[in-house]
């Protein structure tokens, strides 16, 4: 067990190098960073200069060695458009909003998904099978940025019960959540008809039913507990589904989380916040597979650690 | 279910049945929303995609008030949306078939190699897979876009980006198992070059995987090229891409619903009906593939 975590987290800390790799050369692919710094009437000597104090003028393995040394200390550099902050600041200030609503989407979407892909297992080729079919369907075909659109035109605006946008108590939650966890639903629904269909298989849920446990505990508690561990699986990529979903949902409902800063960096060309966005977004989604991976291995004793 | 057998099943019926076995509405739809208006946009449209005539700006579509000069209304400066969904077709058809064969080629190839080669080919291709999978499209894109700017090419690069990694994680399964057939260890007695044996032997092999995920692949491509879009990072305005087309309507959803609705009604469709499509085509080519 030992083992085999030390060489998974050594295996997440070389993907996230490399990650950072990535992100270093395309920082320097889109031509001077000073550019975005400077005025456009700036001379070359002046440009120069800069360039000189924010150490743009050295080889590029050292440059991204010093990138990386104050990377791993949490120093993604300075805001290039909002002056006298730094990076990784703006995405903490950022961050709880996030974690909120996708926590929120997290668990309204696992708490509709699981009891619908129980008992569309269940009533395999019933009705019931076919409505879930359709939400799945359905759900891997509308975009999140329209469903969102479409939300807000119908709940927020036609009927006016829901918010429109902004961030405040649970109300506003709800369209966003749902708007986000759709997909999630549909995904998360699949793996776990798929998975209880397997488990209704085995000889130990026939025995329990031979020795006249009630069927609602056949179902909720032998059969759940083993079909479970498929979806849990699938938890590290709900994670990074949500977080880039963030992207869009909170630019649609102007949800003041990392999505929001993401884009609000991109269209004010400040490079470094993009980075810093980027890089906690690849550390939270590569975090949340290692702890799946783990905790698969300790619910799930029959997993060899290879 | 036992079904009973007329005595004498007349032409028609015959025909039917034939048909009944192939996913009818999905492809009817994809040919009436996708495939004809993205080949044909030239001489379907009614209207230029691009260039509007402002007084007529904000038309309401036709049964809500519109003329059927505009069956689906007009935008913000008077372009026929009926139009822009039609050239959008041809947008989206067009980033999701060349992304797809560039990450397919690339990641069909890597694949190939290091299933047939294994040894520190395969860790290092099978490392990189993993990194790629990693690093989610959104944020790929939003650091290209941040980089280079928008692009058609981005795009193509942030698609053959998130795409290359699954068709080479499959594509070596499969070789792993296929390389230790009878045919293949006789091609090589028979003093074939692996090459040969890779394009000869292998890959028709491999053909209805690599055909299954693609299918599957495209809706999830037209929603990422839409959502790309939407968000500024895909194609350049004034192209009429479907994401951009909801992004434009975005804020005027109270008064003119039209001009965000239909567009996003049309990738619903589109991509409803593609993975219909892709889950019959999956059943029928390679079941195996029923978990991916």
């Amino acid at each position: 067990m030992q083992r085999y975590l030390a060489r998974r987290i050594l295996q997440s800390l070389i993907t996230l190098l490399a990650i950072s790799v990535v992100v270093f050369a395309l920082s320097r692919l889109s031509g001077n960073p000073v550019d975005a710094l400077l005025p456009d009437d700036a001379t070359p000597e002046e440009a120069a200069i800069v360039m000189q104090e924010w150490g743009l003028d050295r080889p590029l393995h050292i440059q991204y060695w010093s990138f990386l040394r104050n990377a791993v200390q949490g120093n993604l550099g300075d805001s290039l458009k909002w002056p006298g902050e730094t990076a990784m600041a703006m995405v903490w200030q950022r961050l709880p909003a996030t974690l909120q609503l996708g926590g929120f989407a997290i668990i309204v979407s696992t708490l509709i998904a699981i009891p619908i892909g129980v008992l569309a297992a269940v009533n395999k080729g019933k009705w019931f099978d076919g409505f879930g079919k359709l939400i799945a369907l359905i759900g891997q075909a509308v975009p999140s940025f329209w469903l969102a659109i479409v939300l807000i035109w119908v709940f927020a605006v036609h009927w006016n019960v829901f918010p429109t946008s902004g961030r405040g108590g649970l109300e506003h939650m709800v369209l966003p959540a749902i708007a986000m966890g759709w997909y999630q639903v549909a995904a998360l629904m699949r793996l776990t008809r798929s998975a209880t269909l397997e488990v209704l298989d085995n000889e130990y849920i026939k025995l329990a039913r031979l020795k006249g446990v009630p069927e609602w505990r056949v179902i909720w508690v032998h059969t759940l507990r083993n079909a479970a561990i498929t979806p849990l699986t699938y938890f590290g990529v709900i994670v990074g589904y949500i977080f880039t979903g963030s992207v869009v949902i909170e630019t649609v409902f102007a949800w003041p989380g990392t999505g929001l800063l993401a884009i609000e960096a991109i269209r004010a060309r400040d490079y470094t916040v993009v980075q810093a966005v980027v890089l906690t977004f690849a550390v939270v989604f590569i975090v949340a597979n290692l702890i799946v991976d783990v905790l698969y291995a300790v619910v799930d004793p029959r997993i060899r650690y290879t | 279910m036992a079904v009973i057998e007329s005595a004498e099943p007349n032409a028609f019926r015959r025909m039917w049945r034939w048909l009944r076995g192939y996913p009818l509405i999905p492809i009817f739809v994809l040919l009436v929303l996708l495939v004809f208006p993205a080949i044909f946009a030239d001489v379907l449209a009614p209207h230029d995609p691009t260039q509007g005539a402002i007084r007529n700006r904000r038309q309401p579509p036709i049964f809500f008030g519109g003329t059927w000069e505009y069956p689906l209304g007009t935008d913000r400066l008077g372009r026929d949306i009926l139009s822009r969904i039609m050239y959008g077709a041809r947008v989206s058809l067009s980033i999701s078939l060349v992304g797809i064969f560039v990450g397919g080629l690339i990641g069909v190839t890597l694949g190939m190699l290091a299933g047939y080669f294994r040894g520190w080919l395969d860790a290092v291709i099978m490392r990189l897979v993993e990194i790629s999978l990693a690093l989610p499209a959104i944020l790929l894109a939003l650091v290209l876009a941040a980089a280079t700017g928008p692009s058609f090419q981005t795009i193509i690069v942030v698609v053959a980006f998130v795409l290359w990694a699954l068709y080479a994680r499959q594509v070596r399964g499969e070789v792993l198992s296929i390389r230790e057939r009878d045919y293949v260890a006789r091609a090589r007695v028979a003093g074939a070059s692996e090459l040969w044996i890779m394009v000869r032997h292998i890959l028709p092999n491999v053909a209805n995987t690599i055909i299954v995920l693609a299918t599957l692949q495209v809706g999830s491509v037209i929603i990422l090229e839409a959502t790309l879009s939407f968000l500024g990072l895909g194609v350049p305005r004034p192209t009429p891409a479907w994401g951009l087309m909801v992004a434009d309507g975005r804020q005027l959803i109270v008064s003119a619903w039209w001009i965000s609705f239909f567009p996003g009604l049309a990738i619903t469709l589109t991509v409803f009906s593609l993975n219909l499509l892709g889950d019959w085509l999956r059943d029928r080519l390679d079941p195996r593939l029923a978990q991916v």
